[in-house]
């Protein structure tokens, strides 16, 4: 059997700093993504997006246990994916906003976010669409002897796409370094999952004959711990990993989705917000052992405060790409 | 049978001369072999991947001996997940590796579209020139197989329509060598039509390593009365055609692209500059098709010296039917060209 429900498989021993850091990037990515959601109302971004506000702990405890040349594939709301495996606030939002200094020169946007310099195979928004490139990626890492491990980040909603379950069945058969993140945030947009997804989600990798793990995807040193163990396992060649992330999204599918009652009740988005936050998970539980103190994190996140402010003016500021650039890098 | 192996006589090209001491005698599908093996030797990442690849060598044969040589590290069996494994050769492209993919059948490209349209094609672009994917997929066209209508489509146009893919249709053995050597080391996704019916096709193919550009056309037939732009094994049907139409004293250019994109339009628009006349053949669908592009390019580019219409003949707009008689009623033929070109000709 090779399902398992992790429990939080760090202790207080970690070294502070670990957990410190993780708090940071966990309130820079809920700052960021509240400043897009800004952007948008104030009409000042181009198009939509898609906000991460909630899921924070999954992309943190998860890139963590990464090294930096390892690979990540990410999705519609992938946000939170690429910030948490190193991409700088200021050329992310450069590149919501469609200007040249972002990530991908103003041509990708919110959905499509990639960094090599990161391991950022890139963000996605067909549902499911990067599992093969995250697969091929780990095939790539295995053949070629780098020691790397390929993470493909997804939502529930990619459980309907055929893909996911092809390149599972290769992965396992090739004993690819390639941990599957399956996020469940409850919702495929605007249904609950459970409307949409027969049987048991960890029933479905397992079949496959691949190791699956359960987490609490708000607990960001449970998530950490899991994928500490199923990365590592990767790197030494133990094969796949799925991991399930029980996690929730505060915020509609995309920016625009206010009205949200006919799908989900605002009792429920409120237990969520005050019962399971990552941040003040995290932040309790640092409090609690005494590691660090009430004032420690509220300069953090004044920190965290002023640099996002700061990214944003500088996105604000950026130049558009010139007309020339509209035919440039169609080929390589 | 479509069509009977025409070997040229009069051509342009200017690689036959250095070549001749070494030409040998290779079929199609071997030239196919040897193009891989060779890169696959040059490139360690260069490696396969498909549906009975490796030992079995595909149900056409063309890559039999190849997991011999280099084993099933580099010439991997897949499940029968044709999506799933050119997605995997997307991100394997993306991270290192070159690999090829061997589509079996060019109607079951259907299921890889998300992967080659969504993925491969915008990477590059999406991620502002940072990403590339080198790789290349291979696959059939080409109907009169008795194989009906899933497994006899000519789908090249969808491919050539999407910016950030290329697309190769070689008509030669001597140009699929070439070509899909020049494939592998591209640094773009390249998709490479073989038509299945041509595996047997022998030609002339020089020892020495050599590669054919992307995007130069072949005059296969120099000709001053019509040009005959044809791709793929269209190419020996329009040559069979123009060997009819000099017997009538017509003479066609052959011309053959050779890549769907990059196109090489000024080679046709030359052509018929010269000739005032073009037929363009294809076996995809006619409507919305290849013959209907190189069609408009002939027609924006030559309107003022064009003494005819310019016209399209390609598959019948129907199912490819599998009972015999019907089947071969749906492709051009040299007659249905010779007809069509001669036509052409014939118009006050």
């Amino acid at each position: 059997m090779t399902i398992a429900t992790s429990e939080p498989a760090a202790s207080p021993a970690v070294d502070l700093e670990r957990w410190v850091e993780m708090y940071r990037r966990m309130v820079s990515i809920r700052l960021f993504e509240e400043q897009v959601n800004e952007l948008y109302t104030r009409a000042l971004m181009p198009g939509l997006a898609h906000l991460y506000i909630g899921e924070e702990a999954v992309a943190v405890g998860i890139c963590a246990a990464l090294r930096s040349d390892d690979y990540i594939t990410s999705t519609h709301r992938g946000h939170g994916h690429c910030l948490a495996k190193g991409a700088s606030p200021d050329r992310m939002f450069a590149e919501l906003l469609g200007k040249e200094a972002g990530y991908c020169r103003g041509k990708g946007g919110s959905m499509h976010i990639a960094d090599p310099a990161t391991g950022n195979l890139g963000a996605n928004a067909i549902v499911a669409g990067s599992v093969g490139i995250a697969t091929g990626a780990a095939l790539s890492a295995k053949r070629l002897g780098l020691g790397r491990v390929a993470v493909c980040f997804f939502g529930e909603g990619a459980l309907g796409q055929g893909l996911l379950y092809e390149v599972m069945n290769l992965a396992q058969l090739w004993q690819l370094p390639v941990i599957y993140v399956c996020e469940n945030n409850l919702y495929n947009e605007y249904t609950h999952y459970s409307e949409t997804t027969a049987g048991e989600i960890a029933a479905r990798p397992a079949a496959f004959g691949i190791l699956t793990e359960t987490v609490d995807g708000q607990d960001v040193r449970a998530v950490y711990g899991t994928a500490k163990r199923l990365i590592d396992r990767a790197r030494r060649g133990g094969g796949t990993a799925f991991l399930l992330c029980n996690t929730y999204r505060y915020h509609g599918h995309h920016v625009g989705d206010i009205n949200r009652e006919y799908y989900r009740s605002k009792q429920e988005e409120q237990h969520w917000r005050s019962e399971r936050d990552p941040i003040k998970m995290l932040a309790d539980w640092m409090i609690e052992q005494g590691l660090t103190s009430v004032d420690a994190l509220t300069r953090i996140d004044s920190e965290v405060k002023s640099e996002i402010e700061k990214a944003v003016k500088f996105a604000l500021d950026a130049p558009y790409p010139s007309p020339e650039e509209v035919d440039q890098d169609v080929y390589g | 049978m479509r069509w009977t192996l025409h070997i040229p006589v009069q051509r342009k090209s200017t690689r036959m001369s250095t070549a001749d001491a070494t030409m040998r005698e290779l079929t199609f599908g071997h030239a196919i072999r040897e193009a891989l093996g060779e890169e696959m030797r040059r490139d360690s990442r260069v490696c396969i991947f498909g549906e009975d690849v490796a030992e079995a060598g595909t149900p056409f044969k063309v890559l039999s001996g190849l997991v011999a040589e280099f084993g099933t590290e580099r010439v991997l069996d897949t499940p029968i997940s044709e999506a799933g494994f050119t997605g995997i050769a997307v991100g394997a492209a993306m991270t290192g590796l070159r690999p090829v993919v061997d589509i079996m059948f060019g109607d079951f490209i259907t299921l890889t579209m998300d992967q080659m349209v969504n993925q491969a094609a915008k990477v590059h672009y999406m991620s502002g020139g940072k990403w590339k994917v080198p790789m290349v997929m291979r696959t059939t066209l080409g109907a009169s197989r008795r194989s009906a209508a899933q497994h006899s489509q000519s789908l090249h146009a969808w491919f050539s329509h999407v910016p950030g893919l290329k697309v190769v249709l070689p008509s030669t053995p001597y140009d699929a060598k070439g070509l899909l050597k020049t494939a592998i080391r591209d640094e773009n996704p390249v998709v490479f039509f073989e038509d299945k019916m041509m595996y047997k096709l022998k030609g002339h193919v020089p020892a020495e390593d050599y590669t054919i550009p992307l995007g130069v056309a072949d005059v296969k037939r120099v000709g001053d009365d019509v040009t005959i732009v044809a791709t793929s094994s269209m190419v020996q049907v329009a040559l069979g055609a123009a060997d009819l139409l000099e017997r009538e004293g017509i003479s066609a250019e052959v011309i053959d692209p050779r890549t769907t994109w990059p196109l090489d339009e000024q080679t046709l628009i030359e052509s018929v500059k010269k000739t005032s006349r073009a037929l363009v053949v294809d076996e995809g669908y006619g409507r919305y098709g290849v013959a209907a592009e190189i069609a408009a390019v002939i027609a924006e580019g030559a309107f003022y010296h064009l003494d005819a219409p310019v016209k399209r003949v390609g598959a019948m707009h129907v199912p490819i039917p599998f009972s015999p008689p019907l089947e071969d009623l749906t492709v051009p033929t040299e007659q249905s060209v010779f007809a069509a070109a001669r036509g052409l000709c014939t118009r006050s």
